[in-house]
């Protein structure tokens, strides 16, 4: 029998994993976001020294990964696992890394939800007994995923307001079973939901829906109330998807506007012609393993739900009519 | 998916009452003072060109045009077109400069793939369907006015 398993979609961990060391590296614009003074490694240009947007890409998150692991403190062949996932088709950032870093590799593919899928799956390997060092790691980057999702940098387009700016990034961390704060406490698997949405200048909408339905659900699996968090913070929605979350989640009864907010807008400030604001994998994931984690270790938060979200879909499938579909994947992170 | 549900059909309407709306009236006013600009600065080099002697029915016209291509391919390598189709929109993006734009934009941006598979084959990525149906329109054109005509 599933001991540790709560209600419907829910994780509650017998010995919480803690997350023992972080690490975040950002490209140009966002360290020059609000956000600047929580970043490890702020890189001058989009290529970092490479010849092309990929391998920049691969670099920011082998970087991270490194620096999580020298962080932790803990020696790079007591790694058990290196969990990661990107962008870009067939995960390349995260495997071409990983043929690099030499640990055993789970590559996984959430899109922007991909931190907490990460997070989540470590801590479930952890708890369950099946390592004692994790590394989860994840990374996007605002030049290659233009190109793959939508047109050449150069051309003179227009974007809608709803559209967002993939953050250019990549975040680590080292999970353990060490008996330290601040730890994972609860994993909510999120389901896929569509509601129909299918413009791909427009994925706040498309997810907000996803983000709902998984902090509903979290929230009744685990009997918690919005009250006994100090702050929820969804991955990627944006100040179009965070409105419209906040509106449906008012519609069941959940109010949450006092403590909720996104890393979508946390990350850029708004003089930064961003849009809507961030999205991808690293948005996430480094304003969590940045900011969030910093802030816990100073107190400011002790129990964070982190849903990140992402929007599961590739530029054939939108080209060819269909709708989009979206995953949220939300993550207790708690100083005990 | 194939079919919508209500709940889909309802979640559609409440994204449309929420979402921001472009700035229509501001893009439509940047759009037709660009776009102006630019013809204007084609007339001024048609104006050149006749007067250091150019024929004004053939030469003088293609002259003007390969410039602008020309321009407009050079503000896309200095990456200043795409900061200019930003706030102009169709204004940039409708005259020559901004087709010399959108075949040198991929061009740039799939070098790193190589010149074979890279720049040449996605050099008409963004053009190529303005090519194919612009052709196909002025052929067709073309042959309505060849049977009037007789």
């Amino acid at each position: 029998m599933a001991i540790k398993k709560l209600g419907a979609q829910t994780v509650k961990f017998q010995n919480p994993p803690s997350i023992i060391g972080t690490a975040t590296v950002v490209g140009p614009v966002e360290g020059k976001g609000p956000l600047r003074e929580y970043f490890d490694l702020i890189l001058s240009d989009f290529k970092f020294q490479e010849k092309s947007w990929e391998k920049a890409e691969k670099k920011m998150l082998k970087e991270a990964v490194e620096m999580a692991i020298k962080k932790s403190g803990i020696p790079s062949d007591k790694i058990d696992y290196f969990i990661a996932g990107d962008l870009l088709n067939q995960i390349i950032s995260a495997s071409f890394a990983a043929r690099e870093l030499g640990f055993p590799f789970l590559g996984i593919f959430g899109a922007c939800s991909t931190v907490a899928e990460g997070l989540g799956i470590g801590a479930m390997i952890i708890d369950g007994g099946y390592a004692d060092h994790i590394v989860v790691g994840t990374s996007s980057h605002f030049c290659s995923a233009e190109r793959q999702f939508r047109f050449p940098l150069e051309l003179g387009n227009q974007r809608p307001p709803t559209a967002q700016r993939t953050v250019t990034g990549a975040g680590a961390a080292v999970l353990s079973n060490k008996n330290q704060n601040p730890r994972i406490t609860y994993v909510t698997t999120g389901k896929v939901i569509d509601m129909g949405a299918a413009d791909p200048n427009d994925m706040g909408s498309a997810m907000a829906p996803a983000a709902v339905d998984t902090i509903v659900t979290h929230l009744e699996d685990s009997k918690l109330t919005p009250e006994d968090y100090d702050l929820i913070v969804t991955g990627d929605l944006a100040s179009v998807g965070k409105d419209i979350a906040q509106k449906l989640l008012l519609q069941r009864g959940i109010d949450i506007s006092n403590k909720y907010t996104d890393c979508g807008l946390m990350i850029y400030s708004p003089e930064q012609d961003v849009h809507a604001g961030g999205s991808g994998c690293a948005c996430a994931a480094v304003v969590t393993f940045g900011y969030i984690l910093n802030e816990m270790q100073k107190g400011k938060y002790n129990r964070v739900l982190l849903v990140a979200t992402g929007a599961l879909m590739n530029s054939t499938v939108v080209q060819q009519g269909e709708t989009i579909p979206c995953i949220a994947h939300a993550i207790t992170i708690e100083n005990l | 998916m194939s079919k919508i549900t209500q709940g889909q059909k309802e979640y559609l309407q409440l994204v449309n009452s929420l979402k921001p709306k472009p700035p229509y009236l501001k893009n439509i006013i940047m759009a037709f003072l660009v776009g102006g600009l630019i013809c204007l600065l084609g007339q001024f080099i048609l104006n050149f060109y006749v007067s250091i002697g150019l024929d004004i029915e053939k030469e003088a016209p293609s002259a003007t045009s390969a410039t602008l291509v020309f321009l407009g391919s050079f503000l896309t390598g200095l990456g200043v077109y795409d900061q200019i189709g930003k706030r102009a929109g169709a204004g940039s993006i409708v005259p020559i400069t901004g087709f010399a734009n959108s075949i040198v934009a991929p061009a740039m941006e799939f070098k790193s793939e190589g010149y074979v598979f890279g720049v040449a084959a996605k050099m008409f990525v963004v053009a190529g369907p303005v090519l194919v149906y612009g052709i196909t329109t002025s052929a067709l054109i073309g042959l309505i006015y060849y049977f009037l005509k007789l």
